[in-house]
């Protein structure tokens, strides 16, 4: 039955205890010829005896808007005139025009949830009966298709299943943010495509994000998208090239991106989908298919995407992103263009000295030993007990990064001169620095048991190459 | 019988244009040829080495270089490259 644009609508589901009570109510105002039309939300045989509407698909409470049960609605010429909310015995009298009404009921009693209202249930009714605003292209896949099947025949997919990006998940994943679903995020190298918030929207679904995540893609995406990011050369290099994400601030706790236990690994949504969701974009928008633009010779894990958190439970270490002018207090992310991950074993090392001289070492082999100067970058990942050495020391971030800069400089002659061209020229024992200024990014996270830190390495770096980049994360 | 699923389309949703090749001219005489250095280690050589072998044969040659192989050519670049040449050699790797 449609919504009749005129009369007296009531709208009920018998799972509720308040509709059940005003049910006596309901057969009262039929027998009197004042209600129009009762819709049942779970059994078109509720209220019993009644002529009762079957509104189990949901889309006259969806079109009435109605969020609790029952619900009384007054209607004239399709417009709403008055309504009622739950139990409250005045407010039925004054919607129904019968002064009397309800007298040996209690005077008021909430309702209940309406089904319409239930968890994601509103954008698929959105779907189903209203317009979603969504301008992608609708792909049917009809039974006995498998969607999933489908989606890896249409090369969507990072080689793994992805998340069906029907319009009602796209449309929670919209909820996420603030920013419209047509507004252009920028163009996804190699390719040069749009991308809009709408499409990083359907990509974060099939990644399998959740919508809260979605701020942080977007800001990952945001900053992966400045020029100096170089994302054109990283998503279509040789050497093989991966997006590594690093979130800072209170966002990280709210939503889950691990620091802990195995942060760069497994195990963990925020961590494992954020990350996904970049490189399903530049591989579904920008085209970056291996052996198409993607000219990876190897590639590397990290290319299905990384995401962590720092550590931010030591009050003594400045986070990554205030160490680069994000106020305290902010939320934030930090893209760095990478080309997989090792792990330094420096169990042996017990004082901050020999342990900064030990990761030097290790340091050391970014790229190639015999390589230093401009175009090497690095991140690196300090567990828990580095904090404790360190902290215990009154070693600072900036003391630790002298430190380390001081334990990687490598004297002229022991570079390769194949590597290092017109470097070379000069004094043979002066010292060169492996990295240089802002291209070494050091950060805390794991889990405090185990000396262990992890190099992250670069790619082509600094204003020749890919420069991390840097952004707020904005709701 | 199950409705069907519904996908909303995760790419540009703009098909590759095909374009044909351009022919190879019969001769390169008369002509001038671009020399495309990318900045990757040893392309100058590879080039100098080009235009020494240009130069024998009577052919016009002009280098142009990329100010890093990071990231796309200047467009300023690709311009003057297409406005002064017939063909171009472009040293691509190291």
């Amino acid at each position: 039955m449609p919504l009749p644009d005129d009369g007296l609508i009531l709208i009920v589901k018998e799972d509720c205890e308040t509709c059940r009570m005003i049910a006596p109510i309901a057969a009262d105002l039929a027998q009197r010829g004042l209600l129009t039309a009762i819709f049942s939300q779970d059994n078109p045989a509720f209220p019993p005896g009644l002529d009762v509407a079957d509104d189990r698909e949901l889309e006259v409470s969806w079109r009435l808007k109605a969020e609790i049960v029952p619900t009384l609605v007054r209607r004239q010429g399709g417009r709403e005139t008055a309504r009622a909310v739950g139990w409250h015995r005045e407010e039925w009298q004054a919607v129904t025009g019968l002064n009397a009404l309800g007298e040996s009921l209690p005077r008021e009693r909430p309702g209940c949830g309406s089904l319409a209202v239930a968890p994601g249930m509103a954008e698929e009714l959105q779907v189903r009966y209203g317009q979603t605003g969504l301008v992608a292209r609708e792909v049917a896949v009809a039974f006995p298709e498998d969607a999933f099947e489908q989606m890896f025949d249409r090369g969507w997919t990072d080689g793994l299943p992805v998340v069906p990006p029907s319009p009602a998940r796209v449309l929670r994943m919209l909820e996420g943010t603030t920013r419209k679903p047509d507004e252009i995020v920028g163009m996804i190298p190699p390719s040069g495509e749009v991308c809009t918030v709408e499409k990083a929207a359907i990509n974060a679904v099939m990644a399998g994000c959740r919508p809260d995540y979605f701020p942080v893609v977007l800001a990952a995406l945001d900053a992966a998208l400045d020029p100096d990011f170089a994302l054109q050369g990283l998503m279509s290099t040789t050497m093989g090239a991966g997006i590594c994400i690093i979130v800072n601030g209170p966002i990280a706790r709210r939503i889950g991106v691990n620091s802990g236990f195995n942060a760069l690994g497994h195990g963990f949504r925020a961590n494992a989908t954020i990350a996904r969701t970049l490189q399903l974009i530049v591989i579904n928008i920008g085209g970056a298919v291996p052996g198409g633009m993607d000219r990876s010779t190897m590639g590397h894990p990290g290319k299905f995407g990384l995401c962590f958190a720092e550590d931010e439970s030591d009050p003594g270490w400045t986070p990554l992103a205030q160490a680069r002018g994000v106020p305290a207090g902010a939320s934030a992310v930090t893209v760095f263009g990478f080309c997989g991950t090792s792990i330094n074993n420096t169990e042996k090392a017990r004082e901050p000295e020999g342990l900064s001289r030990s990761i030097g070492q290790c340091l050391n082999g970014v790229y190639h030993p015999g390589m230093a100067g401009g175009g090497l970058g690095a991140v690196l990942v300090l567990g828990g007990e580095f904090g404790r050495i360190y902290r215990e020391a009154g070693w600072d971030r900036g003391k630790v990064e002298a430190a380390l800069h001081k334990a990687t400089e490598r004297p002229r002659n022991h570079l390769i001169a194949d590597f290092m061209g017109e470097e070379l020229d000069g004094d043979p024992g002066e010292p060169l620095p492996k990295f240089r200024d802002g291209d070494l990014l050091v950060v805390r996270a794991g889990s405090n048991a185990g000396l262990f830190s992890t190099i992250i390495h670069g790619w082509s770096s600094g204003p020749r190459g890919s420069q991390p980049i840097t952004r707020e994360v904005k709701p | 019988m199950r409705e069907p699923t519904v996908l909303l389309d995760p790419t540009s949703e703009r098909s590759d244009a095909m374009r044909a090749r351009r022919q190879p001219p019969a001769t390169l005489q008369g002509l001038t040829v671009g020399l495309l250095d990318i900045s990757k280690g040893r392309g100058d050589k590879f080039l100098d080495r080009m235009e020494v072998l240009f130069g024998e044969r009577g052919i016009t040659v002009e280098r142009f270089a990329k100010p890093t192989f990071a990231k796309k050519a200047p467009d300023e670049l690709a311009a003057a490259i297409a406005e002064r040449c017939d063909i171009v050699v472009e040293a691509l790797a190291d």
